[in-house]
């Protein structure tokens, strides 16, 4: 690598020299992609910061300061999309990270069956998300659901699943954990076969438990891992929008209301600088979060 | 693991799975032959009579064959978007890892911002308007580039540290340019990684929903996941047709699956496991 950063330095600080290595790398081959992305992703996120600052007609932005934020602040049913969007976040992140876990442990034992389970378990990460949302939508019905009708077999009376308030957010959590702990399982699979056999040998021969094997060497050794899944699945529940949309449209009423549902809702409302303030709203709690997070996360590891 | 044990578990976890993961895609299957009737009592049950013949010409008929505009228009969105994200982000991923210099740890920045920043929404559709690309699918390709860039460039510049050097040098005292180097030694040697890109990507397009529905909308652009949620208004009471609609789509990325499942799971996991 030190050979490369020199034979690389020389022509930028020097564009005229000829250098024979460099004209094989040459720094047009980053434009295609720089320019689709500078125009179509840094362009607005750039001008997001100032139309969330503005009442906005897309033809006419007039200023208007921080109000679109004290708006999201001040109106419950703003508000409660940011908490929601919390909520949603860490209990889809957290269940996917202790579920993916359980699985790829079950799934790399000597398990009868394991290739089958395998396949079974990751197939809904690759299936439609909307169609998964109106599947489980149906499934979740009050009275005529394939869920709820099971439990009135044995005596019990199912919840409204998406019907009440209470549960709205977290059925649809549960749906996404359902769709989404396939993919936690296979980064979980990898990061376990990965861990040499030497040190369950070395382990057992100190006549340690399995129980005792699994905290002090699967546990710790598996921690790139479980980065990898808090760090993606959280990026992923903080910004989801397509399953809420497709089971409750944010209802009842806005009780399961993402930031990212309030943001087309306003956007098809025409408040585009609301919407946009949506936006950077939302981008912010994902920098906020992510950002300590990963910082956090990737220190453990070098720390052992 | 004992002998015992390991088929009770075996056989306790399949029975799981089976409860868990099957019977949601046994009532996609059941629902979408059932006739009408039967289907919106939403019940778990056998059909009492077969359509579906029917209910597959029904659901491609509605509203002037759309679900076929939304194939055709779904498949060259991903088509063309994934062939884009290949070569594109083949060129940075190699000449970023190939040649450090200054602008590196900008780039790199880039790249980690692009998979964490979410996208702003209507200053985008502001900016396509302003470039005329807003509502065609020239625009929902680069839309579609633009956001897949980053994760591409992850997996080539990986890729591309195996390659070794010796090789480009090889080619250059053979008189190649550096196009002809790229094209014609680097990529077909990264042809793993490009299974893997035009794998994955093909799929996260292809289930797609969130952005067609911002940038594309209209009846001539609509596209496979956008089918769905029209249906979904449409037919509150036809759920057969609205299931077999789901079934017709779940069908390609189930065939993706099938022959590409290794490359699916290889690029999903990649950067999970370091060293």
């Amino acid at each position: 690598m030190a050979v490369a950063v020199a034979e690389g330095s020389v022509p930028i600080a020097n564009p005229r020299r000829k250098s024979r290595t460099a004209g094989l790398y040459p720094s047009w081959f980053y434009l295609p992609a720089a320019i689709i992305f500078a125009v179509l992703f840094m362009l607005p996120t750039f001008a997001s910061l100032f139309f969330s600052l503005t009442r906005w007609t897309l033809q006419k932005a007039d200023f208007i300061g921080l109000e679109n934020f004290a708006q999201f602040f001040r109106e419950p049913f703003l508000f409660q999309g940011l908490v929601n969007t919390l909520i949603y976040g860490v209990v889809t992140s957290g269940l996917k990270v202790v579920l993916g876990m359980l699985l790829a442990l079950l799934l790399t034992s000597d398990i009868f069956g394991r290739g089958y389970l395998r396949a079974v378990v990751f197939f809904p990460v690759l299936v439609s998300t909307v169609g998964v949302g109106i599947t489980f939508t149906a499934m979740m019905h009050p009275t005529q659901g394939l869920i709820n009708e099971t439990l009135a077999s044995i005596g019990i009376k199912g919840p409204g699943w998406l019907t009440d308030p209470r549960f709205a957010l977290y059925s649809v959590a549960l749906v996404d954990v359902w769709k989404g702990v396939g993919l936690a399982t296979v980064i979980y699979i990898a990061g376990i076969v990965s861990i040499p056999l030497e040190y369950y040998e070395a382990a057992k021969i100190d006549g340690a438990t399995p129980w005792q094997r699994f905290w002090t060497v699967t546990l710790p050794l598996v921690h790139p891992a479980t980065a990898t899944v808090i760090i993606l699945s959280f990026i992923g529940g903080l910004r989801s929008f397509d399953m809420i949309w497709a089971m409750t449209k944010g209802g009842p009423g806005f009780t399961s209301d993402v930031i990212a549902s309030v943001i087309y809702k306003q956007y098809q409302a025409g408040f585009y600088g609301l919407s946009t303030a949506g936006n950077v709203v939302l981008f912010i709690m994902v920098a906020l979060i992510i950002v300590p997070l990963s910082m956090l996360l990737n220190r453990q590891e070098t720390d052992r | 693991m004992r002998h015992a044990q390991r088929y009770i578990l075996g056989g306790i976890a399949i029975a799981a799975s089976i409860v868990v993961f099957l019977v949601p895609f046994a009532f996609i299957i059941l629902t979408a032959v059932k006739d009408r009737r039967q289907a919106a009592t939403r019940s778990f049950d056998w059909p009492t009579s077969w359509h579906f013949w029917d209910n597959l010409v029904e659901v491609l008929r509605t509203q002037d064959y759309m679900l076929v505009t939304a194939f055709i228009n779904s498949i060259i969105l991903t088509v063309v978007s994934v062939t884009l994200l290949v070569v594109f982000g083949a060129m940075v991923g190699f000449v970023l890892q190939r040649r450090p210099s200054r602008w590196t740890p900008i780039v790199n920045f880039l790249v980690l911002a692009g998979l964490i920043i979410p996208p702003a929404v209507v200053p985008t559709i502001w900016v396509l308007q302003s470039v005329g690309m807003f509502k065609t699918m020239h625009g929902m390709i680069l839309i579609e580039v633009a956001y897949g860039l980053s994760f591409t460039i992850l997996l080539f510049r990986a890729f591309v540290a195996t390659i070794p050097r010796e090789l480009d040098e090889a080619a250059i005292i053979d008189g190649a340019g550096p196009l002809r180097l790229f094209f014609q030694v680097v990529l077909p040697l990264l042809k793993p990684v490009v299974v893997t890109v035009i794998v994955v990507q093909s799929v996260a397009i292809f289930n797609d929903f969130t952005n067609p529905l911002y940038y594309l909308p209209g009846k001539q652009n609509v596209t496979v996941q956008l089918t769905l949620f029209n249906f979904q208004g449409q037919f509150n009471t036809s759920l057969h047709l609205l299931f077999m609609n789901i079934l017709l789509i779940t069908i390609p990325p189930l065939i993706v699956y099938l022959f590409f499942n290794r490359q699916i799971v290889a690029g999903m996991t990649a950067g999970a496991v370091k060293g």
